[in-house]
């Protein structure tokens, strides 16, 4: 891995980080509302796997969105806009957290039902196949998805078709308070590819390189006719579900035990080993990374909320009254 | 009697219905570990277990599904759906299952399955975690769907709902688990199917439910100050809908304004007022007028999402139009 590919990761992982603490400031003074959940501790997983996809990849997933959006490359202001309800928010202001989308990056969005973006992502790699294009499809989802009808039905049908797609599970052992244990009758999730015909391969999630040199594999299995593709990837939330988990299903020691696994962390390690940069030069990427972050949140805070008749735009294409 | 929330007499309800009779059973996403998203099954896991509190996979037809098969089979299950908008997923077992058996086949088969689920916007959850879809599921003949306004009500209405023999849709507006009200001391019901005069008055009928009853009431109240006397009909429940409460209170109004959270076309007014006009045309002295939420998906920024809802002010100007 090249030294400059390592300090853009880190870069990235560590934007990632400092934009969803400060979500959480946010949130406690109740700028930002509705459902907010983090992705601290999964940064390697959102980084590593958009770090291998090619611009004309696309990329769908759940309500904890904020990593991928940021990874696509969009503007932490409008996204950081969107959590404050405001106009110039990606989403207009009508997303909120779980609801990112940035389409002219191939950003399909974050969704708020669990398992409901599956099929879309596995509709919009048919419409690749169908225009015969190399594009590709990352379609994140979590391990608890894994439970819904949803999840089997694209997955069988992805199999069927032979669509260009990875699945690219971000396990983090939960599913809320329920453990993959407890919510799933395989809990290896892995053994879930087979029935659908997926050779499912297993990455360390915390650690960024291998996520991406799975990712990377995956898409070039595609390109060599192997069909839909299937990533579990471990990780863990270090924080809870969302805000005011009362995390009672899980042990102080375990998360703890987690923490020392901090993708951050292990990529730094990574750094130093491979000569890649200085603690100085790490310590000046987090401080350009703490002004974009103020930058964005002086922009949304400047930023307008929508007009009254916002309410009624974007209903219908046409405008039909509704 | 004793001043409790409305989510305290929904856990009220549950727990002295589980102590009563063996065969019920809760199921649902984080209703045992957790102890209810909502805290309302808060303690439950611990008194009752595992057996009876049991926690589902994210599975929302097979909670559906799965609920209503064990009902069939003898037992009485309380299925929680996390959010009514999870329900959605459920639609074809609820609707085509649980609510066909009975009369399908002949009556062979009941389904009494009760199935709770939170519902409401104005939490800044976005367009998909803010339906009120309740007359959606009222549409459908087979299943019965309640959603009460008062602790009083949830209380003996829930205890209704789990010993009916025919599947039920118990819907929870989320902003009503705060509320405070006087409930007796251990066991009562409420009759399913009955609609309850909230308030009296001589001027206008409104006719409402649920978290739209709690807006008619602060409405009628802003209104007595001015010297205008409405009466609030709480419907409890939307199927079986009584009118009969309804239609008297318009027999002597002759003007009425149905208030609901969810939205305008083709929902609970446009029911109300076609019967209305049906069996009460020759006391109609005005238009009846709906005050709904408005036609879009609900938005997450703050003020955008509160302009689209009801709120007491626009049942105000309502009655004052017809007044
Ligand atoms: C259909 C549906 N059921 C329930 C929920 C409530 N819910 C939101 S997130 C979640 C847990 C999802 O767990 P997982 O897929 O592992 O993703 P994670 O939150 O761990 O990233 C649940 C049950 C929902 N949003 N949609
Ligand atoms: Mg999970």
């Amino acid at each position: 891995m090249n030294k400059a590919t390592l300090l853009e990761w880190y870069r990235q992982m560590v934007l990632v980080r400092r934009f969803e603490q400060k979500c959480a400031e946010l949130y406690q003074l109740g700028k930002i509302g509705g459902f907010l959940h983090l992705y601290i501790g999964q940064e390697a997983v959102a980084i590593g796997s958009i770090g291998a996809r090619r611009e004309q990849d696309h990329v769908i997933t759940a309500y904890r969105d904020h990593a991928h959006a940021l990874a696509v490359g969009t503007d932490p202001k409008f996204l950081m806009a969107e959590l404050l309800g405001k106009a110039t928010g990606v989403s207009k202001g009508k997303g909120g957290s779980m609801h990112f989308a940035d389409v002219k990056r191939h950003f399909w969005g974050g969704y708020g039902i669990v398992g409901g973006h599956v099929p879309l992502g596995t509709g919009i790699a048919l419409a690749e196949q169908y225009k015969g294009t190399d594009a590709v499809v990352l379609c994140y989802m979590g391990d608890g998805s894994t439970n819904i009808g949803y999840f089997h039905e694209s997955l069988n049908m992805a199999g069927v078709w032979d669509l260009p797609i990875i699945y690219i599970i971000e396990n983090n052992q939960y599913g809320m308070g329920t453990s993959v244990e407890r919510a799933s009758a395989v809990p290896d999730i892995s053994t879930k590819a087979l029935p659908y015909g997926m050779d499912p391969r297993k990455v360390d999630g915390m650690n960024v390189v291998e996520v991406y040199e799975a990712t990377n594999a995956a898409i070039k299995a595609i390109h060599d006719g192997k069909g839909p593709q299937f990533l579990n990837v471990i990780t863990y939330r270090f924080e809870g579900h969302s805000m005011g988990d009362p995390l009672r299903y899980r042990t102080k020691s375990e998360v703890e035990k987690w923490r020392e696994d901090d993708p951050i962390g292990v990529l730094e390690r990574e750094i130093y080993a491979k000569k890649a940069a200085s603690k100085d030069k790490l310590e000046k990427i987090d401080e350009e990374v703490e002004k974009v972050i103020e930058e964005a949140v002086d922009f949304a805070e400047k930023s307008p909320f929508p007009s009254p008749e916002a309410l009624f735009e974007d209903v219908y294409v046409e405008g039909q009254p509704a | 009697m004793a001043l409790i929330t409305m989510r305290q007499a929904i856990t009220d309800a549950l727990r002295e219905e589980m102590r009563r009779d063996e065969r019920v059973f809760i199921m649902g996403e984080e209703v045992g570990v957790w102890g209810g998203t909502y805290a309302v099954t808060r303690g439950f896991f611990d008194e009752f277990g595992a057996k009876r509190v049991r926690d589902t996979p994210i599975s929302e037809m097979a909670i559906g599904g799965v609920s209503a098969g064990a009902a069939m089979n003898g037992l009485r299950p309380v299925a929680e759906f996390m959010t009514i908008n999870f329900a959605f997923l459920a639609l074809d077992q609820m609707i085509n299952h649980a609510a066909k058996v009975h009369y399908m086949f002949g009556g062979q088969i009941k389904c009494p399955v009760v199935y709770r689920a939170v519902g409401g916007g104005g939490r800044q959850l976005g367009a998909t975690h803010s339906h009120t879809p309740d007359a959606v599921f009222a549409h459908f003949p087979g299943l019965i769907v309640i959603s009460p306004s008062t602790p009083y009500d949830a209380k003996g209405l829930l205890k209704s709902a789990i010993r009916s023999e025919d599947p039920v849709l118990f819907i929870e507006h989320h902003t009503l688990y705060q509320i405070r009200g006087e409930v007796p001391e251990g066991d009562y019901t409420v009759p399913i199917g009955v609609s309850n005069v909230r308030r009296e008055g001589r001027d206008v009928t409104l006719i409402a439910y649920a978290q739209g009853a709690q807006v008619a009431m602060e409405a009628a109240d802003q209104l007595a100050r001015e010297g205008i006397e409405a009466e609030v009909i709480d419907l409890r429940s939307l199927r079986p809908l009584d009118m009969e409460p309804v239609l008297a209170s318009f027999r002597k109004t002759f003007r009425a304004v149905i208030v609901e959270e969810g939205y305008r076309s083709y929902g609970v007014g446009a029911e109300i007022a076609a019967r209305l006009q049906e069996e009460g045309f020759d006391y109609m002295d005005a238009p009846i007028k709906r005050v709904a939420q408005y036609e879009v998906p609900l938005p997450y920024s703050r003020e955008l999402e509160q302009s689209a809802l009801i709120n007491k002010d626009r049942v105000i100007t309502a009655v004052k139009e017809i007044l």
